[in-house]
């Protein structure tokens, strides 16, 4: 099934002229500036030296370099998908540099030891690290192109036994965990774009919430893509264990470039048995101009494994940003009684793509799946909402409500609704709801002639139709995922 | 009494569509209220959309002042700003937003307009409560998204409830009686009567004689074609009621 853009509500709540259309973005990207910092970088390129190269720098142990050279053998093997509704130029995979690390940051001991020109990157960007970080009450863990930072709020977290920190950082002080974990629920040749960031990843974040814990604060990752022609392959493992709680945030943003840079990112959580995990992203990447001109690359790979029976994974996002998305978080609902969710919004722009969705696989008895997918589509901008429920046949009792709906900005943007169900149990309930409609001349007047202008107009009836995605993110993050709206439609009223 | 509304020679026609108004001509003062009646088709309801701005309508003659001002020179949203309301015959429901955040958004912008500080949750709150006594309505409407599954009446109150909010200067009622029962239309015309003030005009559009029996005007005017062809004062409304408007021969 596919609602294209001519499926829309009564001819009485379609705009009659062109009064919505696109035209240019007003303000345009706020976080497009560069950080002028020493880096070192690999040479451009990608063979079995690169991976080496990489593996050699952050002084992993030698499982983790065959670990990375069988994904890179694997990768080689491989295709890039082609199923998703994008128009993607071919990208050159030898052009791309694998590794770029600010110079001093090997390994900042505190706050103090971080380059203070990092420092101000991540106050412009409104990060709270330091003593805002304590203000703020999260604590964050920011990757600057392939290295991590500085983790704040480690000593207070370590108290309760929970580790986070770097990837690499992981690697070197919880092998154990790390080689447990890494790989279990997105295996490396799960995809053209998992194998390549199993090959090169090069650091991202590692949680572990020990059984009984419920983490006290925010979790929080800032990605920041700096360099040129570099290409960002972060990855993040997360674990519950039994009865733990941890709620995650993620954000991300790139300075604006002329070229395509890639971001190829895994992220793996799992939750044991009775332990529940939230996982927030607000996506800013640069989108490119008007013209679709530069922008990130977005293929990432999120998956959450439920193993334990009760246990609960949920994912919300905001994607405003990046030229391309293409993105499907999902839950492996293995445990008897486990609850996974989806909760979506994103918005394409100008010339922005986006196929984006979930695979919500029932495996265990009881489990249940709710995916709530907003899919906002302005300028030319494309969206497609792509969705797997599979119910396999021992999965008794599986339930999911899926809903999505699109809303259309203007006649020159396209929203697509691929679902796609597999029910291989007879007692399986699936619900799917879908709808597409534009934003109707009737409701922009009436906030107008309550005296809104047409920007907060548009803003109120987009934040409206995405309220019950919104109401999933954390406070701080709602907030924020709201003025991100407002901007990435700017331009986007006549 | 100073003319708030001067409308002189108005022609306007849906947008490449047939002319709908033929030359409106029509003073309104302050504290005045006006009912402007008709036939289906006469061109009330579009009289009300071209005056507040909305889409789809094209002026192709005439003038409007509105204190002064060129009404018509000013946008949609700006002419709110400026103090006109319009109370929907079919309020628009926009779901996911909160009815009162909605109106603080309204009341805030028409504010900074003004120069004023925009009120906070504390003001807002106690101003929402001073209307609700005023127009003795429930706060059930307030938790809702706007206009969504509210009935009919629920809606009609919304709307004035918004006007007691915004404490518009010129208040035009599109066939605000349309639709309500004998208690709602009542309630609701209970309402604009405690919103008549010597500094506010209304304007309401009704196809029906029996909201001039709750809210009494100053004075009625007939519209047929596109034109006000009669007009007098509260008395005309009774005369109206016994002749109907076929006394009005080839125009109605």
């Amino acid at each position: 099934m596919s609602d294209s853009a001519t499926a829309n509500r009564p001819a009485s709540n379609a705009p009659s002229t062109g009064l919505l259309e696109g035209i240019v973005q007003a303000e345009g990207y706020k976080y497009g500036f560069t950080t002028d910092v020493e880096t070192e970088d690999a040479p451009p390129g990608l063979n079995e030296d690169t991976v080496r190269f990489i593996s050699a720098k952050k002084g992993e142990p030698a499982w983790l370099l065959e670990w990375r050279l069988k994904a890179f053998r694997r990768w080689q093997t491989m295709a890039p998908p082609d199923w998703a509704k994008l128009d993607i130029a071919p990208i050159d995979y030898q052009a791309a540099s694998y590794y770029s690390a600010p110079k001093a940051a090997s390994g900042p001991k505190s706050l103090d030891e971080v380059d203070p020109e990092l420092l101000k990157t991540y106050e412009k960007l409104g990060i709270p690290l330091g003593e805002r970080a304590a203000l703020a009450g999260v604590a964050v863990d920011a990757v600057f192109d392939s290295v991590s930072v500085a983790t704040t709020f480690k000593d207070k977290l370590a108290d309760l036994g929970i580790i986070f920190c770097s990837f690499g950082e992981a690697v070197r002080e919880h092998p154990e965990l790390v080689r447990r974990y890494l790989g279990s629920v997105v295996p490396q040749g799960d995809n053209f774009f998992a194998a390549l960031n199993s090959a090169v990843f090069s650091d991202g974040s590692f949680v572990y919430v020990p059984a009984g814990i419920r983490c006290p604060m925010e979790l929080s990752t800032y990605f920041r893509i700096n360099a040129a022609k570099t290409g960002q392959f972060e990855r993040t493992l997360l674990i519950a264990d039994k009865g733990a709680y941890v709620s995650y945030l993620e954000g991300c943003t790139a300075p604006q470039r002329d070229e395509n840079q890639l971001h190829a990112a895994v992220v793996e959580l799992v939750a044991l048995e009775d332990a529940e995990i939230k996982y927030a992203t607000v996506q800013n990447w640069y989108p490119g101009d008007e013209n679709g001109k530069g922008g990130i690359y977005n293929f990432v790979t999120k998956r959450g494994a439920c193993r334990g029976a009760r246990s609960k994974i949920s994912w919300a996002q905001v994607e405003t940003g990046s030229a391309i998305t293409w993105k499907y978080p999902s839950c492996l609902l293995e445990g008897e009684g486990s609850t996974g969710a989806f909760y979506s919004v994103a918005i394409t722009n100008n010339r922005q793509q986006a196929d984006t969705g979930t695979k919500m696989i029932h495996i265990g008895r009881d489990t249940s799946s709710t995916v709530i997918s907003k899919g906002i589509s302005a300028g030319r901008g494309q969206n497609t909402y792509r969705g797997q429920v599979k119910v396999l046949s021992n999965a008794d009792g599986a339930r999911n409500y899926t809903q999505c709906d699109s809303l259309l900005i203007g006649k020159r943007c396209g929203a697509h609704t691929v679902p796609y169900i597999d029910v291989r149990h007879p007692g399986a309930k699936v619900e799917h709801e879908a709808t597409t409609s534009k934003i109707s001349e009737d409701q922009m007047f009436y906030c107008q002639q309550r005296g809104l202008t047409a920007e907060d107009a548009l803003s109120l009836i987009v934040n409206g139709f995405c309220k019950e995605v919104l109401n999933e993110l954390p406070m701080e993050f709602a907030v924020e995922a709201q003025k991100l709206l407002a901007v990435s439609l700017e331009g986007s009223v006549g | 009494m100073s003319k708030l509304l001067e409308i002189r020679g108005l022609r306007a026609r849906i947008a490449n569509g047939r002319e709908v108004l033929k030359g409106i001509d029509l003073d309104v003062a302050a504290g005045e209220v006006h009912a402007i009646m008709g036939p289906n088709g006469a061109g009330k309801s579009t009289l009300s959309s071209v005056l507040a701005g909305k889409p789809g309508y094209e002026v192709t003659g005439g003038t409007v002042r509105y204190l002064g001002q060129d009404l018509l020179a000013m946008p949609a949203d700006e002419r709110a700003r400026e103090g006109v309301f319009l109370a929907f015959q079919y309020p628009v429901e926009i779901p996911g937003v909160n009815n009162m955040y909605f109106l603080r958004a309204a009341l805030n912008a028409g504010r900074r307009q003004r120069g004023q500080a925009e009120l906070d949750a504390q003001q807002f709150l106690k101003a929402v409560r001073d209307r609700l006594k005023l127009l003795d309505i429930g706060d059930d409407l307030l938790r809702r998204a706007v206009n969504v599954g509210f009935s009919g009446g629920e809606k009609k109150r919304n709307e004035i409830f918004q006007m007691a909010m915004l404490e518009p200067k010129l208040a035009i009622l599109d066939e605000t009686d349309s639709g309500l029962d004998i208690d709602a239309l009542r309630a609701v015309s209970d309402g604009v009567n405690r919103l008549r003030d010597p500094a506010r005009a209304i304007v309401m559009i009704t196809h029906y004689q029996r909201l001039l029996d709750y809210i009494v005007p100053d004075r009625v005017h007939v519209l047929a074609d596109g034109r006000i062809v009669a007009s007098g004062d509260k008395t005309f409304a009774a005369e109206l009621e016994r002749t109907g408007y076929a006394y009005l021969g080839d125009a109605a």
